[in-house]
């Protein structure tokens, strides 16, 4: 009999499994959960981008596009970042359309990490970059982000970090789970300590359109930064087009040359239909962007009173569509927190313990959901939150 | 704040002014003064569920009548228009360009009922020069609500 554990790669063996996924486990085989889990928008595709999915099928548009996307789509990635960041890349060797923001942030490590290479990670984030650091044979550097500072990554905290293997930051802003952003000014903090290094930042901007009060920023966008910056970003959070799994990655040409590699060999090219679908996003969407993010607003505030009302200390949130409340104050660590209340109330909500160790005391609450599953599930967390209260009051 | 309440409103008149002053960032008072304005001026006209009937075991049809008038000398059709809508089984009159004047939606129990009420009722009104009636067979979508369709969550739990 074949002996796995010989055949496994030995990195992989040992790369844990992601926490979301274990919670999301549990979930499957319960009924009558309200679920504030999910971490895609509620919205479905826009029809307009939909048809022009549909109409390149219907036209036979069925063949592989060059390596790095079509040119057109390309170009109006440019277009849209340059209307919208004020940042510009050149279509023709600067931007690879990818098979969603995942593989862009796979190919950007891979084209960057040697062994022994450290990638510095502000947590809590998305779980993908310290499994992907070292299946790339690098060794992740945490910091950990606090709630007093808002869970922005400071410039003292990131100089703390940096050794002489340093190769790369990773800039997880807007924040998933946090709702963190950095500002104009926060960046530039960062800008400074890495002006006169060989650091290159890895810039997720997934939930660029997804901020409120203020506009995003690039980090790309301050001087001398466009140079070691690639951004990763996609279709997905802005345009609700998860699904299409579409995603791109810009970054001054030497970058993506090699980035263009790695995928080349790996994906050969994105999907056609997506593709020409995402042109129609860029080019008639932005309508359809405002009007979603307006509701993730109305809905942002909506949970922040809630969880607030409630009696849980709640960070206010500036992008993404996540919010990330203190849940710490009642003896459970956040894994017992979420699976009481998923067990004895049927609310599903994320351990901040999914999305790095310090994730403990805290459970990500998703927004994308309509008005009425929101006010369900805020009845649901107040009823157990009371119920803690009392128990408390009985020791 | 006015066009952004209505919206919210129009798309569920059940949310509390306390769920809309959160999701406007607007105080609660300010809220309330502005529903009284607005239900006062006859801006909101009501409130009312969207029901899809053919899930109960109430019969009824629903037709739609193309109308053409001739014009009354000096009231052009607003006349005509109110003789019409002031009976209860109408539902809707729009006045139309093209090819008829006014669009009828009359609701009835049965095809009976509503034939009788267009050569009874409607047909013998002065200046209507003809009617056309067209039974609504299934309704897919109304006011902007997707009949017949219950929404399910078919997201996966992925991130």
């Amino acid at each position: 009999m074949i002996d796995y554990s010989k055949v496994l790669s030995e990195v992989v063996v040992n790369t844990e499994k992601s926490g979301i996924r274990k919670f999301f486990d549990l979930l499957e085989n319960m009924h009558d959960v309200v679920a504030l889990t999910v971490g895609q928008p509620d919205f479905v595709t826009p029809w307009h981008i939909r048809e022009a999915g549909i109409e390149s099928l219907e036209k036979g548009k069925t063949f592989y596009t060059s390596n790095s996307g079509t040119l057109e789509l390309r170009e109006e990635i440019n277009n849209y970042l340059t209307r919208r960041f004020n940042i510009s890349y050149n279509p023709k060797n600067e931007i690879i359309v990818t098979v969603g923001g995942s593989e862009a942030i796979d190919i950007a490590l891979r084209s960057v990490i040697a062994p022994g290479d450290e990638v510095i990670i502000p947590t809590p984030c998305f779980v993908c970059y310290a499994p992907l650091v070292r299946i790339a044979g690098g060794v992740p550097v945490i910091i950990e982000t606090k709630l007093k500072d808002k869970f922005k990554l400071t410039a003292e905290d990131l100089r703390a970090a940096i050794t002489p293997k340093t190769k790369m930051l990773v800039l997880p802003y807007p924040n998933n789970p946090t709702g963190a952003i950095m500002t104009k000014e926060e960046l530039e903090e960062i800008a400074k300590v890495l002006r006169d290094t060989n650091i290159v930042i890895l810039s997720d901007e997934i939930y660029a359109e997804m901020t409120y009060g203020m506009k995003h920023t690039s980090i790309a966008s301050l001087e001398g930064m466009h140079e070691r910056t690639i951004i990763a970003s996609g279709f997905s959070k802005s345009y609700s087009m998860t699904g299409w799994r579409l995603g791109y990655i810009c970054a001054p040409e030497p970058l993506c040359e090699q980035m263009l590699k790695i995928h080349q060999y790996a994906i050969m090219c994105s999907p056609t239909t997506s593709q020409l679908a995402a042109i129609e996003a860029l080019k008639n969407g932005d309508d359809d962007v405002k009007m979603m993010v307006e509701e993730y607003n109305r809905r942002r505030r909506l949970i922040h009173k809630g969880l607030t009302d409630i009696g849980l200390e709640c960070f206010e949130p500036q992008g993404a569509f996540y919010i990330y409340p203190y849940i710490g104050g009642f003896g459970l660590t956040s894994e017992e927190f979420c699976n009481r209340l998923l067990y004895e109330f049927k609310c599903a909500i994320v351990p901040g313990t999914a999305f790095g160790a310090d994730g403990e005391g805290f459970a990500r609450i998703s927004y994308a959901y309509s008005t009425k599953h929101i006010t369900q599930a805020l009845e649901r967390i107040a009823a157990f939150v009371e119920t803690l209260k009392k128990e408390q009051g009985l020791k | 704040m006015e066009k952004n309440l209505l919206k919210l409103l129009e798309d569920d008149a059940r949310l509390s002014t306390e769920q809309l002053s959160v999701m406007l960032d607007t105080p609660k008072n300010e809220i309330e003064k502005k529903l009284s304005e607005l239900e006062a001026n006859g801006t909101i006209l009501g409130y009312k569920a969207m029901i899809d009937w053919e899930k109960t075991d109430r019969e009824y049809v629903t037709a739609m009548i193309d109308v053409k008038l001739s014009p009354q000398r000096d009231r052009g059709f607003d006349k005509i228009a109110e003789k019409i809508f002031n009976y209860p089984e109408v539902q809707a009159v729009y006045l139309m360009s093209g090819a008829y004047d006014l669009s009828v939606l009359i609701e009835g129990k049965t095809m009976k009922e509503v034939a009788y009420f267009v050569a009874q009722k409607l047909a013998p009104i002065e200046s209507i020069i003809s009617t056309a009636t067209h039974f609504v067979l299934h309704k897919y979508k109304d006011k902007g609500v997707v009949y017949g369709y219950s929404e399910v969550d078919e997201r996966g739990n992925c991130n």
